[in-house]
């Protein structure tokens, strides 16, 4: 009879209990979920990492912290509700237990981007997976040159975070621009696509890295516009979502050309995927 | 005149153009302002004028019965409004509202048509200018009608 093993050997495919603390609706379809274990701490993770989250008896998807990476009292995830498990996970209530296993996956570049001009490009649900960069770069945000947040979305309700956006936009050393694709004439944002924005804000390309998360035609258009602008192609980093199932690199679920999305990937280097970006059903 | 001139080859929209062919432009502008709420056009109405905003926010609405409004693109400083002025019949296709202070160039249409008539080295430095606009804004449409936020049918 062995012990039982250290957790840091734990078997990675085994989900462990987690409460959900909190939840707080976000949009009609998005949850945020405040989640703290049942019997371990809550470990570290980098912005841009993600964790599968099990709904028992239903089935487990990737999602990504969304959280503050500086904050270890719990995990915080952005899930929508867009199938069965999504929506088993969005609809769990407080004080009910899920299974977690992670983190998981590569990180933004947080850290290699200071000295530099920082753009965070999002879309839609892509602003939960930046968030934990957007606080990390804004505790410290003399490191950097120029920060700039970007944000698109469908319509104005469908926004995430819009308390937290109006607060960053409010500080002097960041820029904040948001658009939506429409809205009725009670917004008086901006209305346009993401990549309109690029050119409204001031940076300086050949200084720059970029951030982008969010729906794959968005990635591509916005990089498109950023490798246009001048940004280098080894800058500009995108996370890619790609179905799980392991996400410890054994079962190639989430193969995506040459890369495992759940090892190398979430967050890939667009010089690496542009090729691959540009062909269809990868 | 003096500083109308300055400030109208300073926007954007004629950034490097050759003064000479730029002051030709000075005669078809004016000066205009719309407070927030207040209509630059709407749509059906001749269009007229072709306006080059110096500061502010234009909003473009398209309307349709039994619906709310919706507003399909948002213009700020250094953009331009409209190529309907160029295209005959010489209708507006939508509403342009401002929806901040909005300070804009207004350039009379029948004069800017008449001048880029006559000198038609004019006339393709604006269609120069104007056409790389309307392809970005007709590519920004088509990445809007692709709703690549909704979620993927099953
Ligand atoms: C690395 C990574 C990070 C992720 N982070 C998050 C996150 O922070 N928050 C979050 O809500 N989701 C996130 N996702 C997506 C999430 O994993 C999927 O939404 C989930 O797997 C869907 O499973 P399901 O059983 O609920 O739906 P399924 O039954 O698998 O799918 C139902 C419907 O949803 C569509 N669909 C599936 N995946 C997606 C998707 N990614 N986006 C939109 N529509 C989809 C399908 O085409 C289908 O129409 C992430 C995915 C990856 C790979
Ligand atoms: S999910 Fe199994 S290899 Fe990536």
């Amino acid at each position: 009879m062995s012990a039982a093993p250290p957790a840091a050997l734990a078997d990675p495919m085994l989900p462990a209990p987690w409460r959900v603390r909190a939840v707080r609706r976000e949009t009609a379809d998005v949850v945020t979920l405040d989640l703290v274990p049942l019997a371990s701490g809550v470990p570290c993770f980098a912005p841009g990492q993600f964790n599968m989250i099990y709904a028992y008896g239903v089935g487990e998807v990737p999602v990504s912290l969304s959280g503050d990476p500086a904050d270890r009292s719990c995990f915080v995830h952005t899930v929508r509700a867009v199938g069965e498990v999504s929506a088993a996970i969005a609809g769990a209530a407080p004080g009910s237990v899920l299974g977690l296993r992670g983190p998981f996956g590569s990180a933004w570049p947080v850290d290699a981007a200071a000295g530099h001009d920082l753009l965070i490009v999002a879309g839609g649900l892509g602003l939960a997976p930046l968030r934990p960069a957007i606080y990390r770069v804004l505790a410290r945000s003399e490191r950097f040159g120029r920060i700039a947040v970007l944000y698109g979305g469908r319509g104005p309700a469908e926004l995430l975070f819009r308390d937290e956006l109006a607060v960053w936009g409010a500080r002097a050393d960041v820029t904040v621009a948001v658009t939506v694709d429409h809205a009725d004439p009670s917004w008086h944002g901006h209305v346009g696509v993401v990549p309109a924005l690029i050119g409204q804000i001031g940076f300086d390309p050949p200084n720059t890295v970029a951030l982008l998360c969010g729906p794959e035609v968005m990635l591509r258009f916005t990089a498109t516009a950023l490798r246009a602008a001048g940004v280098a192609a080894e800058r500009i980093h995108l996370s890619m979502e790609r179905n799980m199932k392991c996400a410890i690199g054994l079962c190639g679920h989430c193969q995506f050309g040459p890369d495992f999305v759940c090892q190398d990937g979430p967050v890939l280097r667009y010089d690496r995927i542009a090729a691959r970006l540009a062909v269809r059903e990868i | 005149m003096e500083t109308l001139e300055r400030l109208l080859l300073g926007h954007e929209f004629l950034a490097g153009i050759d003064p000479a062919l730029g002051r030709r432009l000075v005669g078809c502008a004016r000066n205009l302002r719309f407070a927030p709420g207040e209509y630059l056009f709407r749509e059906g109405g001749p269009a007229d004028e072709f306006y080059l905003i110096r500061e502010g926010r234009v909003a473009l609405e398209l309307h349709a019965p039994a619906r709310p409004p919706i507003v399909i693109e948002s213009l700020g400083g250094g953009e331009m409004v409209g190529a309907s002025w160029l295209v005959p019949p010489y209708r507006w296709g939508f509403d342009a509202r401002a929806t901040a202070d909005t300070r804009v160039f207004g350039l009379d249409a029948h004069c800017l048509r008449g001048k880029c008539d006559a000198d038609h080295h004019l006339g393709y430095e604006m269609m120069r200018r104007l056409l790389p606009v309307m392809v970005r804004r007709m590519q920004a449409a088509r990445q809007q009608m692709l709703d690549v936020y909704g979620h993927p049918p099953a």
